[in-house]
């Protein structure tokens, strides 16, 4: 336990975590799907996407947690990736 | 180093030698000056800080918020509008608990517009979790920039600090202070130690969700850090009273009060002036006496209950209103006295917008208010001017023309 006194000093720290909000993967309307043809490994797409759901090794994306903002598929200059229209029951 | 320069002044000269480090801030009248100074002794290579010419007084101290958190000693200042335009912010940074020093220079809000002084700006702001003094001198703004920084910065309290300094009166009007040298006032306050930083090797959110069942020991935790202040505002004021020689009062000042039968309570400049009307009510036998409240929050209760006990009359000075109520510090004495004190109470109201208070006037309504003739609350300087026709004569008009809507000129 800390030594702090209880309330002395209690504020609203929290340490960073895998997907606090849950499967944010849930959210998503479209899914953003790279074409590895087409992919030539600029890391564009890793650097732009807000919730580091694309890994550096292979540009894997994280469909769990992706929430299909698209920005991705918006920054991408190969157009490698394409946002595709989540069937309902269908996600991954 | 004894400074003749205005208010406004010697908050930026006091900030230097403060060791203040990050200065993010948005001019207003009447505050303008601090930063202009402070712009200036950087420029000019003698202060050691970063200025941060933010494009409103909300990211001035957004901006204020984040520089404490990665360790440094910060500061800003504003004035109504600007205070106001923060509100949002001010929350922000008592919640997350920085010991952050803003001086606010006392102005109206408005409509309609007016620069001068009232308390509006600073009571509209009583419940964002900051500490509020209330500065009666130069010097007193001067030695109480130190002593913010003794009281915030203390690991029992870390709670952000309002300076409020009275418009023109004080920002504006030049006096003789002293302003201690950088190495006196760092053995006052030693370099700031926060509690926590933004540091990449111990990566934390602050401020992300907070669900019912964790939000409310966080806010028990401002109020405890409140009640900690009054022990700290004691020993800084008693420490810098060793230190630099200087006294100020430290909750509350007294003055002529030991043996009073009447108490006149006030805050910020217009207790100076009270201090006139006591020495003039002295003079004709009257036993008077002042009150200064100079912490406005924390809430000096236990001063207060100890200082009324036994008074025949208290008359309570606002340079403020609660609309719908009264002045703010007429109900928040009323209420630290309930049930400790059988002295009938009176609340007064002058000096809105700037209006010029005279140690007479304050005398005659507290000769009325020993005298019982005293409404529960009175607008102590009201009067009818040509402005004020103007506006009748306008609204006579306007009658006219809205009884006729068909009719154009």
């Amino acid at each position: 336990m800390s030594d702090n006194n209880k309330l002395d000093y209690m504020t609203s720290m929290s340490r960073p975590g895998k997907g606090c909000a849950g499967d944010t993967g849930e959210w998503r309307v479209f899914r953003p799907v790279k074409d590895d043809e087409k992919c030539n490994n600029c890391l564009i797409c890793w650097v732009y996407c807000p919730e580091a759901c694309i890994e550096k090794e292979g540009q894997v994306i994280d469909y769990q947690y992706c929430k299909g903002c698209g920005i991705c598929a918006e920054e991408c200059p190969t157009d490698a990736i394409s946002m595709i229209k989540e069937v309902k029951g269908e996600k991954s | 180093m004894r400074l003749l320069e205005s208010g406004n002044h010697l908050v930026a000269h006091a900030a230097n030698v403060a060791g203040v480090e990050v200065v993010p801030a948005y001019p207003i009248t009447p505050q303008t000056q601090v930063i202009e100074e402070i712009a200036e002794l950087i420029n000019s290579g003698k202060m050691d800080a970063v200025y941060i010419p933010v494009e409103s007084e909300h990211s001035a101290c957004a901006a204020l918020v984040s520089a404490s958190l990665t360790g440094a000693r910060a500061f800003s200042a504003t004035s109504s509008h600007g205070l106001a335009y923060m509100h949002e912010m001010l929350h922000y940074a008592a919640g997350v608990r920085v010991p952050v020093v803003m001086v606010n220079v006392n102005r109206a809000l408005g409509p309609g517009w007016n620069i001068w002084c009232d308390h509006q700006d600073s009571i509209s702001q009583r419940d964002t979790g900051w500490m509020q003094v209330y500065v009666a001198s130069h010097q007193e703004v001067v030695d109480t920039v130190f002593q913010a920084y003794r009281i915030t910065e203390d690991h029992s309290v870390l709670l952000p600090m309002m300076i409020n300094m009275d418009a023109f009166v004080l920002s504006h009007t030049y006096m003789d202070a002293e302003v201690p040298e950088r190495e006196e006032v760092a053995r006052y306050i030693p370099r700031f130690v926060p509690k926590w930083t933004l540091d990449p090797r111990m990566p934390v959110t602050h401020g992300s969700v907070v669900y019912p069942s964790d939000f409310s020991e966080t806010r028990q935790s401002m109020q405890i850090g409140q009640e900690h202040a009054r022990v700290v505002i004691k020993k800084a004021a008693d420490e810098f009273r060793d230190m630099f020689g200087r006294w100020h009062g430290d909750m509350i000042e007294t003055y002529r009060a030991d043996d009073a039968e009447q108490l006149i309570i006030a805050m910020g400049s217009l207790a100076s002036e009270t201090k006139v009307a006591v020495d003039a009510l002295r003079e004709q036998g009257k036993a008077v006496g002042l009150l200064r409240v100079r912490f406005f929050r924390p809430f000096p209760i236990e001063e207060l209950r100890a200082e009324c006990e036994g008074r025949e009359d208290i008359m309570v000075i606002d340079r403020d209103y609660s609309y719908g109520m009264e002045g703010a510090l007429f109900t928040e004495v009323k209420a630290a006295l309930y049930g400790k004190c059988s002295a009938p109470a009176k609340g007064i109201v002058v000096g809105i917008g700037g209006r010029d208070v005279t140690y007479e006037l304050i005398a005659r309504l507290a000769e009325k208010s020993r005298k019982g003739e005293l409404e529960e609350v009175t607008w102590g300087d009201t009067q009818m001017t040509s402005s004020h026709a103007v506006t009748l004569e306008c609204l006579d008009d306007f009658k006219k023309i809205l009884e006729h809507p068909g009719k154009s000129n």
